[in-house]
Protein backbone atom coordinates (compact mmCIF):
# COMPACT_ATOMS: atom_id res chain seq x y z
CA UNK A 1 0.00 0.00 0.00
CA UNK A 2 1.67 3.08 -0.92
CA UNK A 3 1.85 6.01 1.78
CA UNK A 4 -0.27 9.02 1.33
CA UNK A 5 1.89 12.90 1.39
CA UNK A 6 0.55 14.65 4.12
CA UNK A 7 1.83 18.30 5.69
CA UNK A 8 0.46 18.13 9.19
CA UNK A 9 0.84 20.85 11.63
CA UNK A 10 1.37 20.58 15.37
CA UNK A 11 1.81 22.58 18.60
CA UNK A 12 3.59 22.19 21.75
CA UNK A 13 7.03 21.86 20.92
CA UNK A 14 7.56 22.57 24.37
CA UNK A 15 9.99 19.20 25.43
CA UNK A 16 10.60 19.81 29.11
CA UNK A 17 10.55 19.04 32.32
CA UNK A 18 6.95 19.61 31.79
CA UNK A 19 6.04 18.31 28.33
CA UNK A 20 3.71 19.05 26.03
CA UNK A 21 2.92 16.65 23.59
CA UNK A 22 3.94 17.57 20.70
CA UNK A 23 6.80 15.77 19.95
CA UNK A 24 5.50 12.90 20.66
CA UNK A 25 2.83 13.13 18.67
CA UNK A 26 4.89 13.99 15.96
CA UNK A 27 6.92 10.77 17.09
CA UNK A 28 3.76 9.17 16.43
CA UNK A 29 2.98 10.51 13.17
CA UNK A 30 6.58 9.95 11.73
CA UNK A 31 5.98 6.03 12.54
CA UNK A 32 3.22 5.83 10.55
CA UNK A 33 2.40 3.28 8.04
CA UNK A 34 -0.04 4.73 6.08
CA UNK A 35 1.83 8.24 5.44
CA UNK A 36 4.17 10.64 4.67
CA UNK A 37 4.55 13.21 6.59
CA UNK A 38 5.87 16.73 6.49
CA UNK A 39 5.76 18.68 10.36
CA UNK A 40 4.91 22.00 10.16
CA UNK A 41 5.57 23.08 14.26
CA UNK A 42 4.06 26.08 15.69
CA UNK A 43 5.73 27.25 18.78
CA UNK A 44 4.62 30.05 21.33
CA UNK A 45 8.34 30.77 22.75
CA UNK A 46 11.48 30.74 20.87
CA UNK A 47 13.04 28.00 23.28
CA UNK A 48 10.75 25.39 22.84
CA UNK A 49 13.44 22.53 22.18
CA UNK A 50 11.24 20.97 19.21
CA UNK A 51 12.24 23.87 16.29
CA UNK A 52 15.63 22.68 16.71
CA UNK A 53 14.85 19.13 15.92
CA UNK A 54 15.16 19.09 12.45
CA UNK A 55 15.11 15.25 12.20
CA UNK A 56 11.00 15.76 13.90
CA UNK A 57 10.21 18.62 12.89
CA UNK A 58 10.45 20.02 9.30
CA UNK A 59 9.81 23.82 9.71
CA UNK A 60 8.40 25.80 12.63
CA UNK A 61 6.36 29.21 12.62
CA UNK A 62 5.60 30.77 15.86
CA UNK A 63 1.82 31.53 16.25
CA UNK A 64 0.41 34.52 17.98
CA UNK A 65 -0.87 33.37 21.92
CA UNK A 66 -4.06 32.32 22.93
CA UNK A 67 -4.63 35.67 24.37
CA UNK A 68 -4.60 37.34 21.17
CA UNK A 69 -7.55 35.93 20.57
CA UNK A 70 -8.82 34.03 17.45
CA UNK A 71 -8.70 36.55 14.34
CA UNK A 72 -4.87 37.12 15.11
CA UNK A 73 -4.84 33.11 15.17
CA UNK A 74 -6.25 33.13 12.05
CA UNK A 75 -3.91 35.37 10.14
CA UNK A 76 -1.50 34.02 11.22
CA UNK A 77 -2.75 30.42 9.95
CA UNK A 78 -3.61 31.91 6.81
CA UNK A 79 -0.52 33.08 6.05
CA UNK A 80 1.51 29.53 7.02
CA UNK A 81 -1.19 27.60 5.03
CA UNK A 82 -0.75 29.85 1.74
CA UNK A 83 2.91 28.39 1.90
CA UNK A 84 2.86 24.79 3.45
CA UNK A 85 -0.74 23.40 2.38
CA UNK A 86 -1.59 21.96 5.43
CA UNK A 87 -3.55 19.28 5.22
CA UNK A 88 -4.07 18.46 8.88
CA UNK A 89 -3.73 20.49 12.51
CA UNK A 90 -3.29 19.14 15.84
CA UNK A 91 -3.11 21.57 18.12
CA UNK A 92 -2.34 20.43 22.00
CA UNK A 93 -2.35 22.97 24.73
CA UNK A 94 -5.75 22.81 26.74
CA UNK A 95 -5.64 27.21 26.79
CA UNK A 96 -5.16 27.40 22.80
CA UNK A 97 -8.16 24.30 22.19
CA UNK A 98 -10.80 26.78 22.53
CA UNK A 99 -9.52 29.32 19.59
CA UNK A 100 -9.06 26.07 17.58
CA UNK A 101 -12.26 24.77 18.53
CA UNK A 102 -14.14 28.16 17.41
CA UNK A 103 -11.93 28.19 13.94
CA UNK A 104 -12.09 24.35 12.99
CA UNK A 105 -14.93 25.47 10.60
CA UNK A 106 -13.29 28.23 9.16
CA UNK A 107 -9.88 25.96 8.67
CA UNK A 108 -11.69 23.31 7.09
CA UNK A 109 -13.05 25.47 4.35
CA UNK A 110 -9.13 26.49 4.04
CA UNK A 111 -8.36 22.56 3.67
CA UNK A 112 -7.19 22.31 7.04
CA UNK A 113 -8.34 19.62 8.85
CA UNK A 114 -8.59 18.69 12.29
CA UNK A 115 -10.57 16.79 14.77
CA UNK A 116 -11.28 18.33 18.36
CA UNK A 117 -13.83 17.88 20.75
CA UNK A 118 -17.11 20.30 20.45
CA UNK A 119 -17.04 23.16 22.32
CA UNK A 120 -20.06 21.25 24.63
CA UNK A 121 -17.75 18.36 25.31
CA UNK A 122 -14.70 21.06 25.83
CA UNK A 123 -16.30 23.38 28.18
CA UNK A 124 -18.70 20.12 30.40
CA UNK A 125 -14.90 18.63 32.02
CA UNK A 126 -13.41 21.56 32.76
CA UNK A 127 -11.73 21.06 36.20
CA UNK A 128 -14.36 23.28 37.73
CA UNK A 129 -17.37 21.44 36.37
CA UNK A 130 -16.03 18.30 36.98
CA UNK A 131 -18.48 17.17 39.94
CA UNK A 132 -21.71 17.54 37.55
CA UNK A 133 -19.43 15.86 34.57
CA UNK A 134 -19.23 12.74 37.15
CA UNK A 135 -22.58 12.65 37.96
CA UNK A 136 -23.72 13.05 34.26
CA UNK A 137 -21.44 9.91 33.29
CA UNK A 138 -21.65 7.86 36.68
CA UNK A 139 -18.02 8.20 37.52
CA UNK A 140 -17.00 9.57 41.13
CA UNK A 141 -15.30 12.62 41.19
CA UNK A 142 -13.61 13.73 44.39
CA UNK A 143 -15.69 16.79 45.71
CA UNK A 144 -14.58 20.37 44.29
CA UNK A 145 -15.22 23.60 44.74
CA UNK A 146 -13.77 26.86 42.60
CA UNK A 147 -12.17 30.13 44.98
CA UNK A 148 -12.18 33.49 43.85
CA UNK A 149 -9.96 35.16 46.73
CA UNK A 150 -7.78 34.00 49.35
CA UNK A 151 -10.11 35.26 51.95
CA UNK A 152 -11.75 31.70 50.66
CA UNK A 153 -8.88 29.76 51.61
CA UNK A 154 -9.66 29.92 55.75
CA UNK A 155 -13.13 28.25 55.12
CA UNK A 156 -12.12 25.07 53.39
CA UNK A 157 -10.49 22.93 56.48
CA UNK A 158 -14.51 22.89 57.41
CA UNK A 159 -15.58 22.01 54.26
CA UNK A 160 -12.68 19.54 53.13
CA UNK A 161 -9.85 19.13 55.67
CA UNK A 162 -6.73 18.45 55.46
CA UNK A 163 -4.48 17.21 53.08
CA UNK A 164 -7.09 19.12 49.67
CA UNK A 165 -5.65 19.85 46.73
CA UNK A 166 -5.37 23.09 45.03
CA UNK A 167 -5.28 22.91 41.46
CA UNK A 168 -4.79 25.97 38.08
CA UNK A 169 -7.85 26.33 36.14
CA UNK A 170 -5.37 25.11 32.86
CA UNK A 171 -2.22 22.90 34.62
CA UNK A 172 -0.99 22.58 37.96
CA UNK A 173 -1.79 21.27 40.96
CA UNK A 174 0.01 20.48 44.66
CA UNK A 175 -1.39 18.95 47.79
CA UNK A 176 -1.55 21.39 50.54
CA UNK A 177 -1.56 20.08 54.36
CA UNK A 178 -2.31 23.58 56.13
CA UNK A 179 -4.08 26.78 55.51
CA UNK A 180 -0.79 28.24 55.38
CA UNK A 181 0.57 25.79 51.95
CA UNK A 182 -2.84 25.99 50.85
CA UNK A 183 -2.60 30.04 50.98
CA UNK A 184 0.86 29.62 49.37
CA UNK A 185 -0.05 27.32 46.28
CA UNK A 186 -2.99 29.90 45.47
CA UNK A 187 -0.67 32.09 45.20
CA UNK A 188 1.16 30.61 43.39
CA UNK A 189 -0.53 29.00 40.67
CA UNK A 190 -3.45 31.98 40.16
CA UNK A 191 -0.52 33.96 39.54
CA UNK A 192 1.06 31.77 36.46
CA UNK A 193 -2.58 30.71 35.27
CA UNK A 194 -4.99 33.24 36.67
CA UNK A 195 -8.32 33.22 38.82
CA UNK A 196 -10.01 30.78 39.46
CA UNK A 197 -8.63 28.33 41.59
CA UNK A 198 -9.92 24.76 42.18
CA UNK A 199 -9.96 22.87 45.31
CA UNK A 200 -9.99 19.46 45.19
CA UNK A 201 -10.73 16.70 48.57
CA UNK A 202 -7.73 14.67 48.72
CA UNK A 203 -8.31 11.12 47.67
CA UNK A 204 -5.86 8.54 49.25
CA UNK A 205 -4.85 5.83 45.67
CA UNK A 206 -2.34 5.38 43.01
CA UNK A 207 -2.62 7.67 40.21
CA UNK A 208 -3.38 5.30 37.09
CA UNK A 209 -4.00 7.17 34.02
CA UNK A 210 -5.54 6.64 30.41
CA UNK A 211 -4.73 8.02 27.06
CA UNK A 212 -7.84 7.15 24.77
CA UNK A 213 -9.37 8.42 21.54
CA UNK A 214 -13.17 8.89 21.03
CA UNK A 215 -14.31 8.77 17.36
CA UNK A 216 -17.19 11.57 17.95
CA UNK A 217 -19.97 9.10 17.74
CA UNK A 218 -19.44 6.98 20.83
CA UNK A 219 -16.71 4.53 20.30
CA UNK A 220 -13.89 4.35 21.98
CA UNK A 221 -11.22 3.55 18.88
CA UNK A 222 -8.31 3.07 21.30
CA UNK A 223 -7.09 3.51 25.25
CA UNK A 224 -4.22 2.53 26.97
CA UNK A 225 -4.15 2.73 30.50
CA UNK A 226 -0.75 3.57 32.22
CA UNK A 227 0.85 3.78 35.64
CA UNK A 228 3.65 6.49 36.47
CA UNK A 229 6.37 4.17 38.01
CA UNK A 230 8.99 7.87 38.44
CA UNK A 231 7.33 11.15 39.09
CA UNK A 232 9.49 14.22 38.98
CA UNK A 233 9.23 16.99 41.04
CA UNK A 234 6.36 18.68 39.21
CA UNK A 235 4.38 15.43 39.17
CA UNK A 236 5.13 14.43 35.79
CA UNK A 237 5.62 11.10 34.83
CA UNK A 238 9.54 10.35 33.77
CA UNK A 239 8.90 6.48 33.35
CA UNK A 240 5.74 5.00 33.43
CA UNK A 241 4.03 1.63 32.51
CA UNK A 242 1.25 0.26 30.36
CA UNK A 243 -1.41 -1.71 32.84
CA UNK A 244 -3.93 -4.39 32.24
CA UNK A 245 -6.65 -2.42 33.86
CA UNK A 246 -10.30 -3.31 32.51
CA UNK A 247 -12.44 -1.13 34.79
CA UNK A 248 -10.33 1.78 33.68
CA UNK A 249 -11.06 0.99 30.03
CA UNK A 250 -14.80 0.25 31.05
CA UNK A 251 -14.92 4.01 32.09
CA UNK A 252 -13.40 5.21 29.55
CA UNK A 253 -15.33 3.04 26.64
CA UNK A 254 -18.85 4.80 29.15
CA UNK A 255 -17.35 8.13 29.02
CA UNK A 256 -16.85 8.36 25.15
CA UNK A 257 -20.01 6.41 24.95
CA UNK A 258 -21.78 8.92 26.74
CA UNK A 259 -20.54 12.07 25.64
CA UNK A 260 -19.20 10.93 22.45
CA UNK A 261 -15.55 12.33 22.43
CA UNK A 262 -14.50 13.33 19.68
CA UNK A 263 -10.35 13.39 19.76
CA UNK A 264 -7.68 12.74 21.68
CA UNK A 265 -8.01 12.67 25.67
CA UNK A 266 -6.47 11.50 28.75
CA UNK A 267 -8.21 10.67 31.99
CA UNK A 268 -6.14 10.84 35.30
CA UNK A 269 -7.79 8.23 37.94
CA UNK A 270 -7.18 7.77 41.39
CA UNK A 271 -7.48 3.85 42.43
CA UNK A 272 -7.72 3.32 45.93
CA UNK A 273 -7.40 0.68 47.93
CA UNK A 274 -10.74 -0.89 47.52
CA UNK A 275 -10.44 -0.78 43.76
CA UNK A 276 -12.48 2.29 43.43
CA UNK A 277 -12.05 4.89 40.64
CA UNK A 278 -11.86 8.85 41.07
CA UNK A 279 -11.73 11.26 38.63
CA UNK A 280 -9.48 13.85 38.55
CA UNK A 281 -9.15 15.76 35.90
CA UNK A 282 -10.16 14.76 31.40
CA UNK A 283 -7.66 16.92 29.35
CA UNK A 284 -9.12 17.06 26.54
CA UNK A 285 -5.76 16.24 24.42
CA UNK A 286 -3.43 13.39 23.91
CA UNK A 287 -1.04 13.31 27.05
CA UNK A 288 2.77 13.80 26.79
CA UNK A 289 3.31 10.57 27.28
CA UNK A 290 1.30 9.35 24.39
CA UNK A 291 3.75 7.80 22.54
CA UNK A 292 3.32 4.87 24.64
CA UNK A 293 0.18 4.14 23.09
CA UNK A 294 2.60 3.79 19.87
CA UNK A 295 4.92 1.35 21.69
CA UNK A 296 2.14 -0.80 23.09
CA UNK A 297 0.57 -1.12 19.78
CA UNK A 298 -2.10 1.88 19.04
CA UNK A 299 -1.40 4.40 16.73
CA UNK A 300 -3.43 7.27 18.39
CA UNK A 301 -2.19 10.56 16.51
CA UNK A 302 -2.31 8.31 13.26
CA UNK A 303 -6.05 7.50 13.96
CA UNK A 304 -6.77 10.94 14.58
CA UNK A 305 -5.23 12.12 11.35
CA UNK A 306 -7.33 9.36 9.83
CA UNK A 307 -10.63 10.69 11.27
CA UNK A 308 -9.99 14.18 10.91
CA UNK A 309 -9.30 13.79 6.71
CA UNK A 310 -13.00 11.75 7.22
CA UNK A 311 -11.74 7.74 7.33
CA UNK A 312 -13.51 5.22 8.87
CA UNK A 313 -10.94 4.13 11.59
CA UNK A 314 -11.68 1.24 13.32
CA UNK A 315 -11.55 0.72 17.21
CA UNK A 316 -7.96 -0.83 18.25
CA UNK A 317 -8.61 -4.41 20.16
CA UNK A 318 -5.33 -4.97 21.82
CA UNK A 319 -2.47 -3.34 23.25
CA UNK A 320 0.99 -5.09 24.73
CA UNK A 321 0.33 -3.89 28.72
CA UNK A 322 4.17 -4.20 30.36
CA UNK A 323 5.50 -2.00 27.71
CA UNK A 324 7.05 1.00 29.29
CA UNK A 325 8.51 4.14 28.86
CA UNK A 326 11.65 5.72 30.39
CA UNK A 327 12.36 9.47 29.06
CA UNK A 328 15.36 11.60 28.91
CA UNK A 329 16.75 15.03 28.86
CA UNK A 330 18.89 15.55 25.82
CA UNK A 331 21.27 18.70 25.29
CA UNK A 332 20.43 19.74 21.59
CA UNK A 333 23.31 22.02 20.76
CA UNK A 334 21.72 25.28 18.63
CA UNK A 335 23.57 27.97 16.29
CA UNK A 336 22.77 31.30 17.47
CA UNK A 337 21.87 31.53 13.99
CA UNK A 338 18.78 29.11 14.40
CA UNK A 339 18.41 31.25 17.71
CA UNK A 340 18.13 34.73 15.83
CA UNK A 341 15.96 33.28 12.87
CA UNK A 342 12.76 32.12 14.98
CA UNK A 343 12.95 35.50 17.21
CA UNK A 344 12.85 37.89 14.69
CA UNK A 345 11.56 36.33 11.63
CA UNK A 346 9.30 34.25 13.54
CA UNK A 347 10.09 30.69 11.59
CA UNK A 348 13.12 28.44 11.10
CA UNK B 1 -4.25 -19.55 47.20
CA UNK B 2 -5.12 -17.91 44.25
CA UNK B 3 -2.60 -15.93 42.73
CA UNK B 4 -3.72 -13.12 40.18
CA UNK B 5 -4.47 -14.57 36.55
CA UNK B 6 -2.81 -12.57 34.82
CA UNK B 7 0.40 -12.10 36.86
CA UNK B 8 3.62 -12.37 34.63
CA UNK B 9 6.36 -14.78 35.97
CA UNK B 10 9.42 -14.93 34.21
CA UNK B 11 11.88 -17.86 34.86
CA UNK B 12 14.74 -14.71 36.02
CA UNK B 13 12.44 -14.65 39.01
CA UNK B 14 10.99 -11.29 37.70
CA UNK B 15 7.47 -10.66 38.52
CA UNK B 16 5.32 -8.14 37.18
CA UNK B 17 1.78 -7.45 37.84
CA UNK B 18 0.04 -6.13 34.96
CA UNK B 19 -2.86 -4.52 37.10
CA UNK B 20 -0.98 -2.13 38.94
CA UNK B 21 2.34 -1.88 37.28
CA UNK B 22 3.98 -3.33 40.47
CA UNK B 23 7.53 -5.54 39.35
CA UNK B 24 9.31 -7.76 42.20
CA UNK B 25 12.36 -10.18 42.34
CA UNK B 26 12.10 -13.22 44.15
CA UNK B 27 14.72 -16.18 44.62
CA UNK B 28 14.12 -19.20 43.07
CA UNK B 29 11.82 -20.94 45.55
CA UNK B 30 9.80 -17.80 45.47
CA UNK B 31 9.57 -18.48 41.91
CA UNK B 32 8.48 -21.97 42.44
CA UNK B 33 6.04 -21.21 44.94
CA UNK B 34 4.38 -18.55 42.57
CA UNK B 35 4.01 -21.15 39.78
CA UNK B 36 2.95 -23.66 41.49
CA UNK B 37 -0.04 -21.58 43.12
CA UNK B 38 -0.88 -20.02 39.73
CA UNK B 39 -1.20 -23.78 38.16
CA UNK B 40 -3.44 -24.54 40.73
CA UNK B 41 -1.85 -26.36 43.38
CA UNK B 42 -2.84 -25.89 46.76
CA UNK B 43 -0.71 -25.56 49.94
CA UNK B 44 -0.25 -28.63 50.96
CA UNK B 45 0.95 -30.16 47.50
CA UNK B 46 3.68 -26.75 47.88
CA UNK B 47 4.51 -28.02 51.05
CA UNK B 48 4.98 -31.44 50.31
CA UNK B 49 7.33 -30.71 46.99
CA UNK B 50 9.54 -28.52 49.25
CA UNK B 51 9.63 -31.24 51.87
CA UNK B 52 11.08 -33.72 49.15
CA UNK B 53 13.23 -30.49 46.89
CA UNK B 54 15.35 -29.31 50.43
CA UNK B 55 16.93 -30.88 53.41
CA UNK B 56 14.59 -28.77 56.33
CA UNK B 57 11.99 -29.30 58.69
CA UNK B 58 8.44 -29.31 58.22
CA UNK B 59 8.42 -26.49 60.78
CA UNK B 60 10.73 -24.32 58.49
CA UNK B 61 8.72 -25.37 55.42
CA UNK B 62 5.45 -23.94 57.05
CA UNK B 63 7.04 -20.99 58.70
CA UNK B 64 8.49 -19.68 55.50
CA UNK B 65 5.77 -20.41 53.04
CA UNK B 66 2.80 -18.80 55.94
CA UNK B 67 5.51 -15.87 55.42
CA UNK B 68 5.83 -15.86 51.65
CA UNK B 69 1.81 -16.12 51.50
CA UNK B 70 1.28 -13.12 53.95
CA UNK B 71 3.90 -10.81 51.92
CA UNK B 72 1.76 -12.45 48.33
CA UNK B 73 -1.48 -10.78 49.77
CA UNK B 74 0.19 -7.79 51.20
CA UNK B 75 1.47 -6.68 47.41
CA UNK B 76 -1.89 -7.55 45.95
CA UNK B 77 -0.91 -10.09 44.15
CA UNK B 78 -3.99 -12.32 44.74
CA UNK B 79 -7.42 -12.91 43.19
CA UNK B 80 -8.69 -11.02 46.60
CA UNK B 81 -7.71 -8.37 46.54
CA UNK B 82 -8.34 -7.82 42.93
CA UNK B 83 -11.95 -8.04 43.47
CA UNK B 84 -11.79 -6.61 46.21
Amino acid sequence: MSKRNLTIAVTALNNIDSPGPGIPVIRALKDSKKFNVRIIGLSYDALEPGIYMHDLVDKTYQIPLPSAGQQSLLNRLEYIHNIEKVDVIIPNFDAELFNFIKLQDTLKKMGIHSFLPTLEQFEERHKWALTEFGTKYHIHVPKSKMINSMAEIHTLAYEFGYPLVVKGKFYDASVAYSPDQALGYFNKISGKWGLPIIIQQYTQGTEVNLTGIGDGKGNLIGAVPMRKTYITDKGKAWAGVALDDPKLMDIARKMVKGNKWRGGFELEMIRTDRNEYYLIEINPRFPAWVYLAVGAGQNHPEALVEMALGDEVKPFTTYESGKMFVRYSYDQIVDLKEFETISTMGEL
Amino acid sequence: MKILKNLALSDTGFVFNPSTGDSFSVNPIGLGILKDFKDGKSEDDIKKRMMAEYQTDKETIEKDLYDFMKMIEQFNLTEYHEQA
